[in-house]
């Protein structure tokens, strides 16, 4: 199995060289700390960042700067600054190469709901529906199963979804899966991990050709 | 130039009437009008409808207007920080209308440019497309969304000068520029108000031509939501 830091290495091997990239809060935020060396990859915030820094030291923190988590943040030499709309223009625009985001269902086609939970939860999808919607690659990081051991990856969703047919790729913390329009292909599995235990953990239809092999994080 | 110096947000705010239609710049607490924040509290006026990305939190921001059951709806798109805001909408007290930020942003900059309508590819097939119109361009579905304008924009800006002319900083700038455009009146409010000619045309982030009122701000507390450090 991956911990939250495994699931993140994992992503970081689908990160390329001039990506501009966004990162949604949780697992997806710690990619940044994996980015292979010698990598130019510029992490765009959806507040209005391109060029994300490291989070600052004591002396740096600065209220007039931070991430979409609200978190201080610094910029970076090369760092650009602009406005909520040019933001959403970038990235309605497909600038953004990749987009990375934590979901609570994915369906089989795709779908995705990681917004509200009906009559318990409604905080509101902030930048998620526009990421997801226009984004060119979106890769979900989340846990296979939810905490009651119910399967995230679902024939269909039964939340109420953020975006329709446009996840591409999910990394769990069983295995690593593209989901190809008619199932979830099972591309790796988790050191330690078993198929049968993904075909049990896996709601929606599970495409499984030849051997699975494991993980390298 | 056109003078647009007013004393104080108390003159700056003088004619917000109960059930204004407002905007108000920030995202979280990072770029948020407090001093006209504080002169909504203070008046106490009513049954507002509050455009904003957030409603701040419990003891902040929006959040105080709320705790004081000064909003009548919120137009947003992310309102997690707030457990106050939270038990208004659950309960009913208050009427909430989530939209998602790129869309928002969006809206809010047509009704500044003057384009009632355009479409975005955000929301289709979720519930936010339910009883819009949608339309296909080059085989991908889209939504029609309309623009949003405000009786009045409260935005905050880093350096102002006597003419309305606004550069803000860091990432307080977020939805401040588009609100700005976008208000019958924009009342702005500055850290630093200058005399005209003392900020270099070329760094302008919004044109005078927008803003209607400006003023010198005061005690800005500027808290922070995630203080993260290395």
């Amino acid at each position: 199995m991956l911990d939250k830091h495994g699931i993140a290495k994992r992503i970081a091997q689908e990160l390329q060289d001039g990506f501009y990239v966004n990162l949604g809060i949780g697992i997806p935020t710690l990619v940044a700390n994996y980015i292979p060396e010698g990598m130019d990859v510029v992490l765009q915030s959806e507040n209005g960042l391109l060029g994300m820094g490291p989070f600052p030291t004591e002396a740096e923190v600065d209220p007039d700067l931070i991430n979409a988590g609200k978190q201080t943040v610094t910029t970076l030499p090369g760092s650009s600054i602009f406005s909520s709309a040019e933001s959403f223009a970038m990235i309605r625009g497909e600038h953004v190469h990749l987009t990375i985001l934590g979901a609570m269902e994915v369906s089989e086609k795709g779908d995705i709901a990681n917004w509200k939970i009906p009559g318990k939860m409604v905080k509101g999808m902030g930048g998620a529906m526009d990421l997801v919607a226009s984004a060119k690659n979106i890769i979900v990081a989340m846990q296979h199963t939810s905490k009651d051991g119910q399967s995230k990856l679902l024939p269909q969703c039964t939340l109420p979804i953020t975006g329709v047919q446009c996840v591409k790729k999910i990394v769990t913390d069983l295995a690593v899966l593209e989901v190809t329009g008619n199932g979830f292909r099972l591309l790796e599995r988790a050191p330690g991990v078993s198929v049968e235990q993904i075909k049990n953990a896996t709601a929606g239809k599970l495409i499984i050709e030849g051997d699975v092999p494991e993980i390298a994080v | 130039m056109i003078n647009k110096v007013v004393k104080d947000a108390a003159e700056a705010c003088h004619d917000i009437p109960d059930g204004a239609t407002l905007m108000l710049g920030g995202f979280g607490l990072c770029g948020i009008p407090e001093n006209a924040i504080n002169e909504l509290l203070n008046k106490g006026i009513k049954n507002l409808t509050c455009i904003s990305n957030n409603a701040g939190v419990d003891d902040f921001g929006i959040g105080l207007l709320l705790q004081k059951r000064q909003v009548k709806k919120m137009i947003s798109s992310y309102v997690g920080e707030n457990a106050e805001f939270e038990r208004q909408l659950l309960s009913g007290e208050l009427e909430v209308e989530l939209i998602p930020q790129g869309t928002l942003a969006e809206r809010i900059r047509a009704g500044g440019a003057g384009i009632p309508a355009f479409f975005t590819p955000a929301g289709y097939g979720t519930e936010i497309g339910v009883g819009k119109e949608s339309r296909e361009f080059n085989g991908k579905m889209y939504l029609m969304e309309s623009w949003l304008k405000a009786d009045f924009a409260l935005v905050k800006a880093w350096k102002g000068d006597t003419a309305g002319n606004l550069i803000y900083k860091g990432t307080a700038r977020n939805f401040n520029p588009m609100m700005a455009t976008a208000g019958k009146i924009t009342i702005a409010e500055v850290e630093e108000l200058v005399p005209v000619g003392e900020l270099d045309p070329n760094m302008i982030h919004t044109p005078g031509i927008y803003v209607q009122r400006i003023f010198q701000g005061k005690d800005y507390e500027k808290r922070i939501e995630q203080r993260t450090v290395r």
